[in-house]
Formats: structure tokens, C-alpha cells, sequence
């Protein structure tokens, strides 16, 4: 593999990543809290896709779709709901136990050694062989990140819906006095980041057809370094942010000597801990942002 | 006895009374259930080193397993015998290889060894807060892990590292909370405590009035790290073996769940979760090998205890979102001063004026104005 190779997969990997990292930060934006429950979002419907396995691919993934935005919902009504009012340190250990207690149930239903998900294995072939070795994966990855954050740049600066939720995200107390129903946002906003993470569910078990009770948490904990990395309170942050760890960590991947691949994740987290001495307040933060966000 | 002291009097042994409570029972088990008496105690003593950063700070970690972590592989490999070190662990660094240490050796060694890496961690780290601090000590979770389980030159790798000695028994997990206990209520008494809890209930006005609160925070995040390194060791030493996965995220998760059922802002409160839930969580976890309750006899299918438990916990922080103690010292709801007016420290009477007082050692109970649920505990909308 040469370069270019080198990079398009680090594209790709990146693409997937600032997905998952769109999926956190639209709930963190009107809610200022993190999900991280949402990888168990990402894991269902992984699961979901190998349990359809039967039916035609295209309804596989619009039930995918269905089971994550419902899984999505239900967390906000499970969770979010009760404890609404609660501090972010709650919610967030909250949803680290939800994560906790959905992996032991996967576990009991699908078992430690995981489930091979064979949906769209053309996707694996390879576009050009040689020296590049590019997926049809890697490319539908980064074409399917661009279309759908284009997609969200829409529907948060052409719609009324986007300006509700910016609204919200903004302040939200002045947002309720001029009328938006908050209920209504953040629904919106668990709809769209269970639509995200479906998205995230099929690409990510194109590239990795197993599917463990850990897939998702795997994910999610890289996305939301990144997240952290790019500046917590500011979406399109977020989701650079989750870009560059995945672009990163696929680099890594690529140069390091095989015995010393295992050591990937370690480089990754330890590049993001650097970058946050340097700037405490996000890599992609203006100068002089205040550290004391949250 | 005046007021004020009967309340710090409480505020310290109420705590050691439940631990004193736990070997008292304990004491009186068949040995198989004092090993569950053991691990209470044990996992209640990574509770309280959590409890001294995050309790006092306001800032979430989930990186101080890391220093168990550390501390449990630094203590099991200096008390392998050498011979079998050679054996198990053939590409050792030298440093590593030799010398055999006694059993409170590698206890201390395990605190020293948690400690110096909670600086090292922290110096980095320190300077973030609330959420973005919370992902980034996962981070550090991560990476010790990874590089634990993958660097056989520093330890037994993914190998489960066995034969290290079984020390640990009643008296010296009793002794060994207690003595946690004792210093995280030295540690809460003391000023850079005051100040640090001043800069969780109100960061800008901490800061205005001249606060360092990244050295404070730094403080308390390192003395935290040599209680889980400590408490580590009496891990170790305990099981006889241990595992890097044993000491990662289901570790991490258990121990802040009982932290922040039992009342993240008091000491009581991190000693009653780590004892409760500890009760809890080894009960259900013998129930996956069938267990008897009142003459009913029943076996859990293998992963449901982590279900129960993780609802249970879900459920208990809806119905007591300030913990069982409710952010209160022991008796501090009788002995204590009266509550702040306002539940707000933002913008109520409580701000600054309570922040300089706490700074100027005010006897109060450790941080009314930090107390008073504000700070961490409101999300700015």
C-alpha cells in the first residue's frame, strides 16, 4: 500500500468517526449532556442487521434505521427523561451504567464470541488492487460522511427545525421564552443521532463483520476523544474533532511495525492527551476560550 | 463537647464505625464468605480514593482504576517469588526482575507507584474540567490498558499474573480502609480541600479570590492516586492473582456507581456505597453460582447480576439524585450548620462571599457554600 492508500483510509476511518461524533453532539447540543450509551444505539442495530440477515439488504436497513431511532428514543425517555434536571456528571455515569448493564444483555443473547454480519460484502472488493488496495467500503464511507453532514449543515442552517435547534443550543431559556417547544427539539435531536448512529451500525459492519457485545463501546470511546479533542460545546468541533482521531488512529495503524500495532490505541489516546495539554480547551477552540466550559 | 466538634467527631467515625461494622461481621463469616468481606472492604477503599479527587473536585474521572491498575501489578510482581518471576515473566525489565519485597513493602511501593502516575497523569490533565476532563481521563483508562496488556516487559501481558502471595486478610483490608477513611477526612479538613471544594461550587469566584485550583486539583488527584494504587495492592494480595482486564472498565464503572449512589460529596456517603453496593454486588455475583436468601435457594444465569446491578443503579440515582447521604457527613443533618438560603451559588447570596470565607478557613462543614448543589451539579442550560 503507498500513500495515497495510506490516506484515503484514514479519510475513511475518520468519515466514520465524525459520524459517531455528529451522533453524540447533536444530544450534547441541546442537552449539554453525553450519551454514552449511544455506542449500545450502535451496537442493536449492528445486531439488528445480523438478525435480518435473511431479508432483502435494502429492508435490513431501513429496519436498522427503525431500531435505532427507536432505541435512541427510548434511551430519552428511559433515561434522559427521569433524570432531567440532574448535574452532567449524573447523566453521564448514568449512561455509563445503561452501557454497562446493555452489554451484559447482549452477552447473554449473542454470546462473547460475536456474530459475523455478511451484508454487503461487495463493498469489501477492492476499487483498485495493486499497491493502493482500496475498498469500495472506504470510499462509500467517506461519500456517505460527506453527503450526510452536507445533508445536516441543511437542516441546521436552511430549516426551522435547524434553527430551533441552535436555538436551544444556544440558550435555552431564552429559546423557550420566544416560543420553541424544547420536548419537541430534543426529541428531533435523539431521532437524528439514532439515524447517525444507524448509518455508523452498517458502514462500521461492513468494515468489521463482527459483531461483539463491545463493538459499539469500542466506537463510541474513540468518538468521543475525539469529540473532547475538537471542543465539547460546538457541533461542527465535535465532529472535526472526531474526524482527526480516526485519521490518526488509521495512520498510526498504517506506519507502525506489525508487533507493535497492538500499541495503536495507546498512540492514539496519547497524541489526544498532548494536543489537550497544548490547548485545554479543544484543539479547534479560538484562542482564549474559556477552560471552565462545563 | 461543643457543637462543631461533636460534628467532626461524627464526621470521622461514622464512616470507621460502618467499616469497624463490616470486619465485626466479617470476623464471624466461613472463610469462603470472608473473602467477599475482604472484597468489600477492599473495593470500598478504591470508593474512598475516588472519593477524595472527584468528591472534593467535582470533576469526574474514569482514570483512577489505572492506578489500582498499576498499583495491583507493581505489588503482585515485587512479591512473585523470584524464581517463578523468571518463569512467568521472562522478558521483564531488570528493574522489574528483582528485588523480592515483603508484604507492606509492596503495599507502600503500590500507594508511591499510584501516586507518582496520578502526577504524572495529572500535570496533563488537570487543567481540564467537567465533561471534557471526564472523556480525557478515559483516555488515560485506555491507555494503561492497552499498554499493560500488550508489554510483556513490564508485566505478566494478557497472562493472568498467579502465584502472588494471599496477604490480605480481615485485619489488613480493615486496617487498610480505615486508614483511607482516616486520610481522606484529614485531607477534606484541610485548607487546599477548602479551596478546592470553594472552586467546585463556584470556579470563577475560587479563581477571583485567587485560587489556584489546578494545583489544589492536582493535590487531591494525586493523593487519590496513591489510595486506589494502595488499594490495589490489598487487591492483589487478596485474590493471589490478578488480570488486566480485571482492573478496567467493569472496575471502573462498579466503583463510580457506588460512589455516586452513596453521595459523591461526602465521605459518608463514599463509604456507605462502597459498602452497600459492595454488599450488593458480591451478593449478586455469588448468585451466578446459586446462592440461598431466607430459605429460598436460586441461581442467576451468568451476566444477569451485572443487568440487576446496573438497573438497580440507574434507578437509584432517579430516586436520590444526591446519593443515599445525600452530599451529608454523618449526623450532619443534626449536627450541621443550617443550609445555605439558596440552592443556587451562581447567582444567590451564597457566591463569593462563601467562597472567601471557606478560603479564609472558616469552621464550617466542609464547603457549605460547595455543598449546596450548584457548581458540577447544574447544567448550564
Amino acid at each position: 500500500m503507498n500513500v495515497v492508500g495510506y490516506l484515503v483510509n484514514a479519510l475513511s476511518l475518520g468519515a466514520l468517526y465524525a459520524l459517531i461524533a455528529v451522533s453524540v453532539g447533536l444530544v450534547f447540543g441541546v442537552l449539554r449532556q453525553i450519551n454514552l450509551a449511544q455506542g449500545e444505539v450502535i451496537t442493536f442495530g449492528a445486531y439488528s442487521l445480523w438478525l435480518m440477515r435473511s431479508l432483502p439488504t435494502w429492508l435490513a436497513i431501513v429496519l436498522c434505521f427503525a431500531v435505532c431511532i427507536a432505541g435512541s428514543l427510548l434511551l430519552q425517555v428511559a433515561v434522559f427523561r427521569p433524570l432531567r434536571g440532574a448535574s452532567a456528571l449524573t447523566t453521564l455515569v448514568a449512561t455509563f451504567g445503561v452501557s454497562y448493564g446493555l452489554e451484559a444483555l447482549w452477552l447473554i443473547i449473542f454470546g462473547p464470541s460475536g456474530n459475523t454480519v455478511s451484508m454487503l460484502t461487495s463493498l469489501n472488493n477492492t476499487v483498485v488492487g495493486g499497491a493502493i488496495a482500496l475498498r469500495w467500503v472506504t470510499l462509500v464511507e467517506i461519500g456517505a460522511a460527506a453527503v450526510l453532514l452536507g445533508g445536516l449543515l441543511l437542516l441546521l442552517f436552511r430549516t426551522s427545525l435547524g434553527m430551533r435547534m441552535r436555538a436551544v443550543a444556544e440558550d435555552l431559556r431564552a429559546a423557550r421564552l420566544v416560543g420553541v417547544r424544547i420536548g419537541q427539539v430534543v426529541t428531533w435531536a435523539f431521532v437524528l443521532s439514532g439515524a447517525s448512529a444507524a448509518v455508523v451500525a452498517v458502514l462500521a459492519t461492513v468494515q468489521t463483520p463482527l459483531v461483539t457485545p463491545t463493538f459499539g463501546l469500542n466506537l463510541i470511546i474513540f468518538a468521543l476523544v475525539g469529540v473532547v479533542l475538537g471542543g465539547l460545546d460546538h457541533l461542527g468541533r465535535a465532529t472535526a474533532g472526531g474526524f482527526i482521531v480516526g485519521f490518526v488512529n488509521s495512520l498510526l495503524g498504517s506506519v507502525l511495525p506489525e508487533q507493535e500495532l497492538v500499541f495503536v490505541t495507546s498512540l492514539t489516546f496519547l497524541f489526544v492527551v498532548i494536543v489537550l495539554v497544548v490547548r485545554p480547551a479543544g484543539l479547534l477552540a479560538p484562542r482564549g476560550a474559556d477552560v471552565e466550559r462545563v | 463537647m461543643t457543637r462543631s466538634a461533636l460534628r467532626l467527631t461524627a464526621e470521622l467515625l461514622g464512616p470507621l464505625a460502618l467499616v469497624g461494622l463490616v470486619a465485626l461481621v466479617a470476623a464471624h463469616l466461613s472463610t469462603s464468605d470472608q473473602t467477599d468481606a475482604i472484597n468489600v472492604l477492599v473495593i470500598a477503599t478504591i470508593v474512598i480514593g475516588l472519593y477524595v479527587f472527584i468528591g472534593n473536585s467535582g470533576v469526574i474521572s474514569f482514570g483512577q482504576i489505572s492506578f489500582t491498575a498499576v498499583g495491583a501489578f507493581a505489588a503482585g510482581i515485587y512479591t512473585t517469588p523470584l524464581t517463578t518471576r523468571q518463569t512467568t515473566m521472562p522478558h521483564l525489565f531488570g528493574i522489574l526482575a528483582r528485588p523480592e519485597l515483603t508484604n507492606v513493602e509492596s503495599i507502600l511501593l503500590a500507594a508511591g507507584v499510584g501516586a507518582l502516575f496520578a502526577l504524572l497523569v495529572g500535570l496533563a490533565l488537570m487543567r481540564l474540567s467537567g465533561l471534557s476532563a471526564g472523556i480525557a481521563t478515559f483516555a488515560v483508562l485506555e491507555i494503561t490498558y492497552n499498554i499493560v496488556a500488550n508489554w510483556d516487559k513490564i508485566g505478566p501481558g494478557p497472562t493472568t499474573l498467579a502465584s502472588v502471595p494471599v496477604t490480605t486478610g480481615v485485619g489488613q483490608a480493615t486496617v487498610g480502609c480505615a486508614a483511607a477513611v482516616v486520610i481522606a477526612f484529614a485531607y477534606q479538613r484541610s485548607r487546599s480541600s477548602r479551596l478546592l471544594r470553594a472552586s467546585r461550587a463556584d470556579a470563577l469566584a475560587a479563581r477571583g479570590i485567587g485560587v489556584s485550583i489546578v494545583r489544589h486539583r492536582l493535590g487531591a488527584f494525586v493523593l487519590s492516586g496513591a489510595i486506589c494504587g494502595f488499594a490495589g495492592a490489598l487487591y492483589v494480595h487478596a485474590l493471589g492473582s490478578i488480570n488486566v482486564t480485571e482492573v478496567y472498565l467493569s472496575m471502573t464503572f462498579l466503583t463510580l456507581a457506588m460512589l455516586v449512589v452513596g453521595g459523591s460529596q461526602s465521605l459518608w456517603g463514599a463509604t456507605l456505597g462502597g459498602v452497600v453496593l459492595g454488599v450488593l454486588s458480591s451478593f449478586l455475583t455469588n448468585a451466578v453460582n446459586g446462592t440461598t436468601v431466607f430459605g429460598f435457594s436460586f441461581t442467576l444465569p451468568n451476566g444477569l447480576n451485572s443487568i440487576i446491578f446496573a438497573v438497580l443503579f440507574v434507578g437509584a440515582l432517579m430516586l436520590f439524585p444526591r446519593g443515599l447521604a445525600r452530599n451529608r457527613e454523618f449526623l450532619e443533618k443534626w449536627l450541621g450548620d443550617r443550609p445555605p438560603r439558596s440552592g443556587d451559588a451562581l447567582s444567590g447570596p451564597g457566591g463569593v462571599g462563601t467562597v472567601a470565607s471557606a478560603a479564609a478557613g472558616d469552621a464550617g462543614a466542609p464547603g457549605t457554600a460547595a455543598r449546596s448543589h450548584a457548581a458540577v451539579a447544574e447544567p448550564k442550560p
